[in-house]
């Protein structure tokens, strides 16, 4: 066993409650909400058209984005409620569905028998409609259950809390063994949830009711053990939430985070892997109470400025606009900067560029990109991003194949010769693992991003809080560049956990201070 | 005693289904619809007990408007049987015949004897049928069970849709001869739709041929025998003659057996 998963199996109660308590609480609401409307609108065809046509239009949006989107559009709320609310949706339509068919496939001359015996229209639908249409009906719910507890695999960008996290996590990190591990545990439960619900149809089928309450025992079961821990959390001190972007270095620095915190009194919960847009409208609505960005990203994404500008003054516009406009702190520099930068294998920079490391600039391989054939790999979002048409205009840069890929394929790709340049990240291990040069930014277009330590207005108010953090970003910052790709290396390329390099690193600190102080 | 004065149905696509029928059958006493498919025979039979609501006329059972009374009371008063039973297949016999009688809070012990009553009047054995499910049963003891629970309440006015319609032969003459002794012996008023004209004539007090929504002639079936009002009614009643005079001449090897 890797020794990343042992390191996770202490989150697995977490997780796994959490992922119970979201499925089932949406899969009842959704079950409360549909059969319901199926039932209304089973009478009337063109509202049933409607109704389903609605629900499948929802199906259709990519559950990722509806998760994320639901962050704006309940003002801002991350962690379990946009999961909640989506998943709710994404379970209507299979039970809507299913009991709409099921209640019009009940033959019609048992309708009429009921109705001539003079049942009212409510009798006839408990006694007669309902049972008739129950399997189909609960064969809605059966699929609902597997899409749902699918589904709440990917609420780790909001901020939910999932086995999702052990998938994000694990490719994030390189740690495929917790990503496998995730995976198999979320199948496991949607088959044991299955086979619970499926119960019930048996129930119906073989009209014994002890084999429902068999059921409902089980579920409640999961209701009751995904409840364990926020209940019992709600009898512990409220916790301060840190929060964590999905990629490595945030992994690590998340971990030093919650390690200061709790050193100095502090309960610490983790949300890790959330979005970037969504972890700062957390950070301004004071749902977690610390996070780590870069001065570069608030710049062209919140500040959306165009032409870059000096380290220091940047710097200081970022902090200034942070805190009028968003109400956030900004606590002091960590020290090193996760910079966007092309990267290139040196034998193919010799070959593309030029044998003298002078000529390994920007402005050099746009000229060359404008006779030969180049190809550029980025991360998913790089293409889409301000910085990325600035590169482009101003150094008109001509690439003749593009590439957007996951960080992790993308620098395999590069290693491996399929593309020539890729966006790196200066502060990546991997740079160093597979030897690739930096191409200079001669025109200075790319910003600064220096990592910066922001908190919310709120947790600073807290006493002792900024305290803890501040032995980070004393004297411009406690992690120097060099450090910080080091321990992006130890978990990317050795493979050890995000929390012991974070436990090392903030180890290196105290040494480095303690040396100082003498 | 159920009475029809002048009722029509006319449907929101405008077609008419029922034109202005007027009819009277004596309490105790049963009458047949009679006419092929679409003449009118089973809309009249449901404006009966109101599944079909008229557009004009009166209904009266047992001297009360039907209009004038809640519909869902009005049909727990009278017995319903339907072509094929309609047996609810997610209940057991027991629970089929006890549908109404729970509808009308009975206690649970008048029910349960009322059950244990009506499946030996049908001729099935309670301790043998009680717990069984439909599917576990043949054509003729669903629709057995099914005259159990139209009669469960003890209704005095029955509505029956082609009872006998997905029997076989045998099996329908055995429970039509049945049926008639019950119903007699319970002194039932009666409606009954059929398309086999001699069912109708072996089973009615009285006979309403229809054709087209519209009442051609009521009567005895020894009226519409002897005195038929048009052609029509004329050729529907002799064709029970007719196909036994064929069978008959077959019997003798007539005319399909050669000229010899």
């Amino acid at each position: 066993m890797s020794e990343q998963l042992i390191e996770s199996l202490r989150d697995l109660p977490d997780y796994l409650g959490g992922h119970m308590l979201l499925s089932l609480s949406a899969l009842v609401v959704g079950l409360v909400l549909s059969v319901p409307l199926g039932i209304a609108v089973s009478r009337r065809p063109k509202l049933a058209e409607l109704a389903q046509g609605i629900a499948a239009v929802i199906q259709t949006v990519p559950s990722l984005a509806l998760l994320v989107l639901m962050v704006p559009l309940l003002g801002g709320r991350t962690g379990f409620w946009p999961a909640f609310v989506a998943l709710i949706l994404y379970s209507i339509l299979p039970i809507l569905a299913n009991t709409v068919v099921g209640l019009r496939g009940v033959d019609p001359i048992l309708i009429e028998a009921g109705r001539g015996l003079g049942m009212s229209d409510r009798e006839l639908l408990r006694k007669v409609q309902l049972p008739l249409a129950a399997p189909v009906i609960i064969g809605g719910v059966r699929t609902a259950t597997v899409l749902v507890v699918g589904t709440a695999t990917l609420v780790t960008p909001v901020g939910g809390t999932s086995l999702g996290n052990y998938i994000f996590g694990g490719l994030e990190t390189s740690d495929y063994v917790a990503t496998v591990f995730g995976c198999v545990l979320a199948a496991v439960l949607a088959i044991v949830m299955d086979q619970l619900v499926r119960l019930f149809e048996l129930a119906a089928q073989r009209r014994d009711q002890r084999l429902a309450w068999l059921g409902a025992l089980g579920l409640l079961f999961l209701l009751g053990a995904g409840l364990w821990g926020p209940v019992s959390k709600l009898f512990s001190p409220t916790p301060e939430y840190v929060a964590g972007a999905p990629f490595t270095e945030q992994h690590i620095l998340t971990e030093v985070m919650k390690e200061q915190l709790r050193s100095a009194g502090f309960t610490v919960n983790q949300r890790k892997g959330m979005a970037e847009g969504v972890q700062f409208l957390a950070l301004r609505g004071n749902q977690i109470d610390c996070c780590i960005n870069y001065t570069g990203n608030i710049w062209t994404v919140l500040m959306k400025e165009k032409e870059s500008a000096e380290r220091s003054i940047l710097r200081a516009k970022v902090r200034h606009f942070l805190r009028e406009r968003y109400g956030v702190i900004c606590l002091g520099e960590l020290g090193f900067e996760n910079a966007y930068a092309l990267a290139m294998k040196p034998q193919r920079a010799e070959a593309l560029l030029g044998t003298e490391r002078s000529q390994w600039t920007v402005s050099r391989l746009a000229e060359q990109s404008r006779r030969l054939s180049v190809s550029v790999a980025g991360d998913l979002q790089f293409f889409r991003r301000l910085e990325w048409r600035q590169l482009r205009e101003r150094y008109q840069l001509r690439f003749r194949e593009k590439k957007e890929a996951d960080p992790t394929l993308m620098y395999g790709a590069v290693r491996d010769d399929q593309v020539d340049v890729i966006v790196a990240y200066t502060s990546d291990g991997r740079i160093e693992k597979y030897g690739l040069v930096l191409l200079q930014d001669d025109l200075h277009v790319l910003p600064s991003y220096d990592a910066i330590l922001l908190a919310s207005a709120e947790a600073v108010a807290k006493p002792g809080f900024a305290e803890a953090l501040m032995p980070l970003v004393r004297d411009g910052g406690a992690i120097s560049d060099a450090v910080m790709q080091e321990a992006n290396r130890q978990v990317d390329v050795e493979g050890n956990s995000p929390r012991r390099v974070a436990l090392q690193l903030l180890e290196s600190i105290a040494v480095r201070k303690k040396s100082v102080e003498r | 005693m159920i009475v029809l004065k002048q009722v029509s149905k006319t449907y929101d696509t405008g077609h008419v289904a029922v034109c202005n029928v007027s009819l009277e059958v004596p309490a105790g006493k049963m009458l047949v619809l009679l006419g092929g498919s679409g003449c009118g025979k089973t809309t009249t039979l449901k404006m009966i007990n109101r599944l079909v609501e008229p557009t004009s006329g009166r209904i009266e059972v047992d001297g009360r408007d039907v209009l004038s009374v809640d519909p869902v009371q009005l049909r727990r008063g009278i017995g319903y049987v339907l072509q094929g039973s309609a047996l609810f297949p997610h209940m057991s016999v027991a629970e089929n015949i006890s549908v109404v009688p729970r509808l009308l809070d009975w206690p649970v012990e008048r029910i349960e004897k009322r059950i244990d009553e009506l499946l030996r009047l049908v001729h099935l054995p309670p301790e043998e049928f009680r717990s069984r499910m439909p599917r576990q049963l043949s054509g003729g003891q669903q629709q057995r069970v099914g005259f159990a629970r139209a009669l469960a309440a003890g209704p005095r006015v029955m509505l029956l849709d082609e009872p006998f319609g997905a029997l076989d032969p045998v099996t329908r003459d055995e429970l039509r001869s049945e049926f008639l002794q019950l119903r007699r012996q319970l002194g039932l008023t009666a409606v009954m739709v059929t398309h086999d004209i001699t069912e109708a004539l072996l089973s009615a007090d009285l006979i309403a041929v229809m054709n087209a929504g519209r009442l051609l002639q009521l009567g005895t079936p020894h009226e519409l025998l002897a005195n038929p009002s048009d052609d029509f009614v004329g050729s529907l009643m002799s064709s029970p003659k007719r196909q036994a005079d064929q069978l008959e001449s077959l019997v003798a090897g007539g005319p399909k057996g050669g000229s010899s």
